[in-house]
């Protein structure tokens, strides 16, 4: 029996074709993934992400145990309610997972991890914290929705009492805030603006039926695939996994190096990646007609990668990529789609943003 | 639970035939098969004049989701195909047996047609 989240009966009200996701039963789409997409890039709308793991690290040391722990360092969190995107390593540097880190007080982090990564994480978490008498708290009971779109903001704030409007207010994106019954933060998976929110299983479904009377779409796994890809960000189990380096993933923005002395899970291997040279992610545009998909061979001057992740783009109206190629790639590259060899541009691997192209 | 008209013929993996007098026959994919692809938005089709065999594959239908091979359903001559969804290919998502059709096929081999499934028989083979 597949897990349900607290707004499975809400999918279901709404018509959604329901799949499978890593053991969980969640919406794939309301109808059209296409037009679901562009409600996000053009007005708003909501995805079910409560079948994310929440997890609460507490104890004096949670700070020097998170230094540890992520290649990223929580000593740039310095600001109550401020997050953080890192890379959780092994030793050999693959990653173990991508997650979000918010600080709430100096004895109290909270992480986001992904579904399908949940019992490994949990175990590895656990397992290194309890030298720094860390205690690692999953919090099950709180659903989450993401609301993202250029009008998302606005259509949450007529949800809000006025002490949860004025919690939120200014707030810069990447922060967390706890405001009532309601976790709010400034982060999302789409690249527009928006919020995800933490909130009491019990309150989820009257929740979303509010957001669907203040107009914003229900959207499923699909367009939020689409949604990230454009976006340029990587989907664990895709575009990394526990062997493939972050240097090879375009994560290399989340590794502190500095300071030098401090000793996090899998430096010592990503030292040595560095130094020896990885491959690299870049983004791949393909304007004639197809799709690119994830698997397909790119094949490059002096050697070959592969797509990642490939799908059309709605905004954009072509195909879309990541792949991971050799460093040497240059600006273009063949991709064999079902045999056949077709040329693309190699791009950074960002597409859209806040609506418009940036390719 | 998907539409699947009484008057038209239908192979297991998910395209319909109609049969248009002379021999012709208009070929589709079914409601059942647009709903599991999701939106389309590329469908590559064959050439007028090509001949296919049946259960060649002669198209691909490429939505958000897969790219997926489309099959003759019956051998002849490609004597017509679709032009309408180089533009607009979310027809075979919003009307899979009128607008969305794909090409016609003028057969070769009337005795091919038992192959096919009727209505009963598809819904049948989709187990809905």
């Amino acid at each position: 029996m597949a897990n349900q989240t607290a707004l499975h009966g809400k999918h279901l009200e709404a018509g959604a074709k329901m799949v499978d996701f890593f053991g969980w039963d969640m919406p794939i789409n309301y109808g059209s993934q296409i037009e679901e997409h562009h409600a996000v890039r053009r007005d708003a709308g909501m995805f079910d992400v409560s079948h994310m793991t929440i997890v609460d690290l507490k104890g004096a040391n949670t700070r020097a145990f998170l230094r540890y722990l992520l290649a990223n360092d929580v000593a740039k969190l310095t600001v109550p309610g401020k997050a953080l995107y890192s890379g959780m390593l092994n030793e050999a540097g693959g990653v173990i997972d991508d997650l979000i880190v918010y600080f709430l007080q100096e004895d109290f982090f909270r992480l986001v991890v992904n579904s399908a990564t949940r019992e490994k994480d949990l175990a590895h978490i656990s397992k290194e914290a309890a030298a720094f008498n860390v205690s690692v708290t999953e919090r099950p009971e709180f659903a989450m929705i993401a609301v993202q779109g250029p009008n998302a903001k606005a259509k949450v704030a007529t949800l809000l009492t006025a002490e949860q409007q004025a919690a939120v207010a200014g707030m810069k994106p990447f922060f967390g805030v706890q405001a009532g019954e309601l976790f709010i933060a400034t982060t999302g998976y789409t690249g527009e603006d928006g919020y995800e929110i933490a909130l009491p299983n019990e309150q989820a479904a009257d929740f979303w039926q509010k957001l669907l009377d203040a107009g914003v779409a229900p959207a499923g796994l699909g367009a939020r695939d689409t949604l990230r890809l454009e976006a340029g960000m990587n989907l664990y189990g895709q575009d990394m996994d526990e062997t493939v380096s972050p240097l090879a993933a375009n994560m290399g923005w989340t590794i502190a190096w500095a300071p030098e002395e401090r000793n996090f899970i899998g430096r010592s291997a990503l030292e040595q990646q560095k130094a020896a040279g990885t491959d690299k992610l870049v983004g791949l545009v393909m304007e004639a007609k197809g799709v690119l998909r994830h698997g397909q061979r790119v094949v490059v001057d002096g050697g070959e990668g592969i797509i990642t992740s490939g799908t059309f783009s709605p905004t954009l109206g072509f195909s879309i990529a990541m792949a991971r190629v050799p460093a040497s790639t240059g600006d273009s590259a063949e991709v064999d789609i079902r045999g056949k060899m077709v040329a693309v541009k190699v791009v950074k691997p960002a597409f859209v943003r806040m609506g418009k192209k940036v390719i | 639970m998907s539409s699947i008209p009484n008057n038209l013929k239908y192979a297991s993996s998910h395209e319909w035939a109609r049969d248009e007098g002379n021999g012709v026959y208009t070929v589709g994919i079914t409601e059942h098969a647009q709903g599991l692809l999701g939106d389309m938005v590329f469908v590559e089709l064959p050439e007028v004049g090509d001949s296919v065999n049946q259960g060649d594959d002669c198209a691909v239908a490429e939505s958000v989701k897969a790219a997926s091979d489309i099959y003759a359903p019956l051998s002849g001559e490609i004597v017509a195909v679709n032009d309408a969804l180089a533009d607009s290919p979310e027809l075979v998502n919003s009307s899979p047996y009128e607008d969305g059709w794909m090409f016609k096929i003028k057969i070769a081999d009337e005795a091919e047609l038992s192959a096919l499934l009727d209505a009963a028989g598809y819904k049948n083979s989709i187990d809905e």
